[in-house]
């Protein structure tokens, strides 16, 4: 039953990956493409993070997932944020 | 737990779906990283192929070199390469270019080349007895002073070669220094950056002690441990820190010194009792290995820095010339 | 023989000749300087290989050793070729001399 739950969420975060990823390739510019990136994937690596956990049945491993996952947000939000900013600099609104 | 959902030949189809997968992602990556023109969007893909080839390593059953290639093969290699790019604009880089071969020629040596060596890995593959140093490797384990075998081969076994690694470590770091002063480009971060440095920078120490401790028994070791503090060396030189966090001059040469320094009075230490160079006593291998990685990651945490700052920092002196 | 072998072997040595050959044909050292890692990690991959035994059975630890000892000898010598080429004078529009 645990294992079908965890298997759920991850197949749930794949989609999110996939849109993402559709995202990065089809978006306009750098900023919708950014956007896409950082949301939808945060998201997905999230449902994966539980799901992984569900599937190892620890409790150790799930808090330990969830540390990394938190670690990754805060990585991927700053990343996000100078990517952006640079680009602004650069006057490349592309 | 899954394998028991499905049947055994599925497993056996996913993997292969899965491997193949990998394969044709790792070689597209890699040509698109060595075909591009633009030199930045080659780096950018030659770190993901880094990435890529870590998750190799993770499928074939090599944790230790998952977490090395990471650190190091896709981290400190990519960090290395984007900055000399900023160093030297792409329409200004020097080029030694490829003279005298018609293209054909070279494409038409490349496939010859892929062929054969292709063949010769499928005869040697099938000729092969199956007689490998790992059961004698896993065999003596016991005896190693530690659990993990890759940490046993590199530490133990094959001490030699490590020591040696060191010294070509050593050997590298002294040619970057004697090229010239380090760049000196350096701008305040901010406060986004800044923030995210003061949340990384300890977690990368306390990781890069971690992974030193738990490589006698676990996957990990000097190399992996060396590669997360230099990571904290980046971190803080793109943070504005201009030496990287590194000590003064003279601190810089007793780390530098200090991989090879412990490395050959272990060794010595342990030949004045009677045995060879490197051989330790079976109740002491543990700790002298300890030892022995202590300095070697410190050593390889500080030449990774001084490579990245690409030349010497303010305060060294070589002869009567000034450094920085 | 394993079906690993084969795909991750064959890949390997696909890896190694797309690196020779781009480091044969580039012109600017650092895409060169690249192409040589490139190929250098096709020859890790063909090494760590024939160390994998099966999904349960433990691999061989000496090549792990050999190639953990090779990503750090590479990255050194990334880090001396980078320093040289900087100091190399830029020559644009011409090949340079050796």
């Amino acid at each position: 039953m645990l294992d079908a739950v965890g298997l759920a969420l991850i197949g749930t975060g794949l989609v999110f990956f996939a849109a993402g990823s559709i995202g990065l390739l089809r978006l306009p510019d750098l900023h919708s493409r950014l956007h896409a990136l950082t949301k939808a994937d945060n998201l997905g690596l999230g449902l994966l993070a539980v799901g992984v956990a569900f599937l190892a049945g620890d409790l150790l491993i799930a808090v330990k997932l969830l540390l990394l996952w938190l670690l990754v947000l805060a990585a991927s939000a700053a990343s996000a944020h100078l990517i952006a900013r640079h680009a602004r600099l650069r006057g490349q609104g592309r | 737990m899954i394998d028991s959902l499905i049947d055994k030949d599925w497993v056996e189809a996913l993997w292969l779906i899965l491997d193949f997968a990998l394969a044709v992602l790792l070689l597209g990556l890699a040509a698109a990283a060595v075909g591009t023109r633009d030199l930045r969007r080659g780096i950018a893909l030659f770190i993901a192929f880094g990435l890529l080839v870590a998750l190799v390593w993770a499928r074939l059953r090599a944790p230790d070199l998952a977490l090395a290639e990471a650190a190091i093969g896709a981290g400190v290699s990519g960090a290395l390469l984007l900055a000399a790019l900023r160093d030297v604009p792409p329409s200004g880089l020097p080029s030694v270019g490829a003279r005298g071969l018609p293209l054909w020629l070279l494409n038409l040596g490349s496939v010859t080349l892929a062929v054969l060596l292709g063949w010769a890995l499928l005869l040697a593959l099938a000729g092969s007895d199956g007689i490998r140093l790992a059961d004698l490797a896993l065999a003596n384990l016991e005896h190693s002073g530690v659990s993990n075998p890759v940490t046993a081969v590199l530490l133990n076994y094959r001490a030699y070669d490590t020591f040696l690694e060191l010294g070509v470590v050593l050997a590298a770091v002294l040619g970057v220094l004697a090229l010239g002063p380090a760049r000196r480009s350096v701008r305040p971060a901010g406060p986004v950056l800044n923030s995210l440095i003061r949340l990384l920078l300890p977690l990368l120490i306390v990781t890069g002690g971690y992974l030193l401790w738990i490589g006698a028994t676990a996957p990990g070791g000097a190399f992996q441990a060396g590669a997360m503090l230099a990571a904290a060396a980046v971190l803080l030189r793109l943070g504005g820190d201009a030496t990287a966090g590194l000590p003064g001059a003279v601190g810089q040469r007793w780390l530098l010194a200090l991989g090879i320094a412990v490395f050959a009075a272990v060794g010595l230490g342990v030949s004045t009792g009677g045995g060879a160079f490197l051989a330790y006593p079976h109740d002491w291998a543990g700790v002298l290995i300890l030892l022995i990685e202590a300095a070697a990651m410190l050593m390889i945490a500080c030449a990774l820095a001084l490579a990245y700052l690409g030349g010497r920092p303010a305060g060294w002196t070589i002869g009567d010339r000034e450094g920085g | 023989m394993l079906p690993e072998y084969i795909v991750f072997g064959l890949t390997g040595i696909g890896l190694f000749v797309i690196g020779l050959r781009a480091a044969l044909v580039q012109a600017a050292a650092l895409a060169r300087i690249l192409a040589i890692n490139v190929a250098g990690t096709g020859i890790f991959l063909v090494f760590v290989t024939l160390a994998y035994r099966g999904h349960d059975a433990a691999p061989d630890p000496v090549p792990h050793a050999l190639v953990l000892t090779g990503i750090v000898v590479a990255v050194s010598a990334t880090a001396l070729a980078l320093a040289l080429v900087r100091r190399l004078p830029a020559t644009p529009g011409e090949d340079g001399d050796d």
